[in-house]
């Protein structure tokens, strides 16, 4: 049973990443996980400088959702690479660094970093965080944006490129299409969707940033749909995201044209949930016979139905 | 090394229309929780609410045998997830987390804890109650509540020997006034020679003033703190409060789930 695939130089034994943000830096799974169990693992957003992101509250529940304005506190780059990336080699861990810049230059700078570090396998693009108003989403919002930050990291760096997408856009699929064309070795979509929850008993925003991301299964069917869109689009792998709960929601995004996909919301309700998962992707490989996981990929049948019983 | 458990409710006691303490089958998480440590707990099998909520374990159980088997919460019906847990039977299964968090530490002999609490966060103090009966620490409990109705589970305290000083804002249960006042006049009259630590959980305003009464008369102070979570673990940062390091450097955004829930009160910025 092979569950593998590539990106770019990169092979990851098995579709299932930790989603960024809603895995720490992946040292904090370390006692529930066995990290080298993943395809991967997504690491918390980095700038250069640490930041201390905004104040609480930063999560509501919403149905089946939450939203969230972390505003991106993080240790910094440096502090990372001295700090988690051991332990995240020791435990034989797929990197996959989620960067975020104010600029350009900081991109092209802590590309540079990172590819200097041992143990850093891939690096994903944060153009699409919702939450802080400098930098990240303008490129991401941007086609002109989001195809110059991916060729600038680009030329810096071996490593695979992933720009995270927004869904917060018109059309993702020419994002995605912005970002082959610049060099992308894939692309990661969705993030979170902006929105906002009120106390109508205060009138006050449930947030203190007043708006947020909207994450969970509430998204997916949107997720899934932006997957399918940016699979017609774009030969470059594809990394589904969207409030994946089930093995049946990682295969839904497979078959609209994910090569790999991502947990984040439901990791924190079910911190478990990777091993079940995996049975639940394998039992169908068996039960369909499928031998090699990456050949559902795209193959959602569009085809007209059978109307036949209509007449009869 | 915290773990999830689909644990069947054993009991649901209900000590009011709003308080209700809730026992669980939980042998793995009650052999190695300790004092102030917390459970995630899914109050639905659906995804209505969806995340789980954080409940200090308020008792550690024992089969007949005297082996930890269970755990409690003290639940206060608050919101959605709060609501459900007022309302769960007996039999039900609910998946729990844990032991997760930093706990409070018991003080040895000669050393007096006294433990502060305010209505719902009495939670993490039976814990602490039992772990300083074995260490035959000395302990008193200042409990306070808005009203008499409102104050639950004293005989829990007065069974391992605690001293309990009791405050109502409206009068109607032991002194009137602010759970602070007895406290303060029981650390004016304390001699300085005769060490106490200090143990806190309640509103905040509450805590900020015990970290201000603490601090003004030179005693060591740990309060427990909540706040909205996401996940327990550390992976989301929505829990975070702002707070000096252990080495006093400047105040950062700390995660109350894996840094806490348990802090040094000179720690936490109040304001």
């Amino acid at each position: 049973m092979d569950l593998s695939l590539t990106i770019g130089s990169l092979t990851l034994q098995n579709p299932l990443i930790a989603a960024s943000g809603c895995f720490g830096y992946g040292v904090e799974y370390a006692d529930v996980v066995d990290l080298s169990t993943l395809g991967g693992v997504a690491v918390k957003g980095l700038f250069l400088a640490e930041r201390e992101g905004h104040p609480p509250p930063r999560i509501v529940e919403t149905p089946s959702g939450m939203l969230n304005a972390i505003g991106l506190q993080g240790i910094g780059v440096h502090r990372f690479i001295k700090e988690r990336l051991p332990e995240l080699r020791e435990r034989h861990a797929v990197v996959i660094v989620n960067i975020c810049g104010t600029t350009l230059d900081e991109y092209v700078e802590l590309a540079r970093i990172l590819s200097d570090a041992r143990g850093v396998h891939a690096i994903e693009l944060n153009i699409s965080c919702p939450n802080i108003k400098e930098g990240g989403i303008t490129f991401g919002c941007s086609l002109p944006g989001t195809h110059d930050v991916v060729s600038a990291v680009r030329k810096v760096t071996r490593l695979p490129v992933i720009p995270k997408l927004t869904p917060n856009v018109t059309d993702v699929a020419s994002f995605a299409r912005a970002a082959e064309e610049a060099g992308a070795d894939a692309v990661s979509l969705v993030n979170t969707f902006l929105a906002m929850a009120i106390d109508v008993h205060t009138r006050r925003p449930k947030l203190t940033n007043i708006v947020g991301g909207l994450s969970g299964p509430a998204i997916r069917p949107i997720a899934v749909r932006m997957v399918y869109e940016c699979r017609r689009a774009v030969k470059i792998p594809i990394i589904g995201i969207g409030g994946i709960a089930t093995a049946d929601d990682v295969l839904e995004f497979m078959i609209a044209g994910a090569n790999a996909v991502q947990v984040g919301t439901m990791n924190f309700v079910d911190p478990f949930i990777w091993e079940k998962l995996m049975d639940g992707v394998r039992e169908y490989m068996t039960t369909h016979a499928i031998a090699r996981l990456q050949d559902i990929v795209g193959t959602v049948d569009t085809s007209a139905r059978e109307t036949a019983w209509l007449s009869t | 090394m915290p773990v999830d458990i689909d644990a069947a409710v054993i009991a649901n006691r209900r000590l009011s229309a709003d308080y209700n303490v809730l026992s669980f089958a939980a042998p793995a998480i009650a052999a190695t929780a300790r004092p102030a440590q917390f459970v995630m707990i899914k109050t639905s099998g659906g995804l209505d609410p969806l995340l789980r909520r954080p409940f200090s374990i308020f008792e550690i159980l024992r089969d007949a045998s005297g082996s930890p088997s269970g755990i409690s919460i003290f639940n206060k019906r608050i919101g959605a997830g709060t609501s459900l847990l007022s309302r769960v039977e007996a039999g039900a299964r609910l998946p729990v987390l844990g032991p997760l968090g930093r706990p409070f530490e018991p003080v040895d002999p000669p050393a007096e804890a006294w433990m502060i609490a305010g209505g719902v966060g009495l939670a993490p103090f039976v814990t602490l109650a039992a772990a300083l009966a074995a260490r035959r620490t000395s302990a008193t409990l200042f409990y306070g509540a808005r009203r008499a109705e409102e104050l639950h589970c004293v005989d829990l305290f007065e069974a391992l020997g605690v001293t309990v000083v009791l405050a109502t804002e409206d009068g109607s249960g032991g002194v009137r006034g602010r759970i602070t006042n007895p406290l303060e006049a029981a650390l004016q009259a304390r001699p300085l020679a005769n060490p106490v630590k200090l143990y806190v959980c309640g509103p905040t305003p509450m805590m900020r003033a015990c970290a201000a009464l603490a601090a003004t008369h030179g005693r060591a102070c740990d309060v427990s703190l909540e706040q909205v979570m996401g996940c327990g673990l550390g992976g989301c940062y929505s829990c975070v409060v702002l707070a000096r390091g252990a080495d006093g450097g400047a105040p950062h955004h700390t995660r109350t789930c894996i840094d806490g829930p348990v802090f040094d009160a000179q720690r936490v910025v109040w304001d």
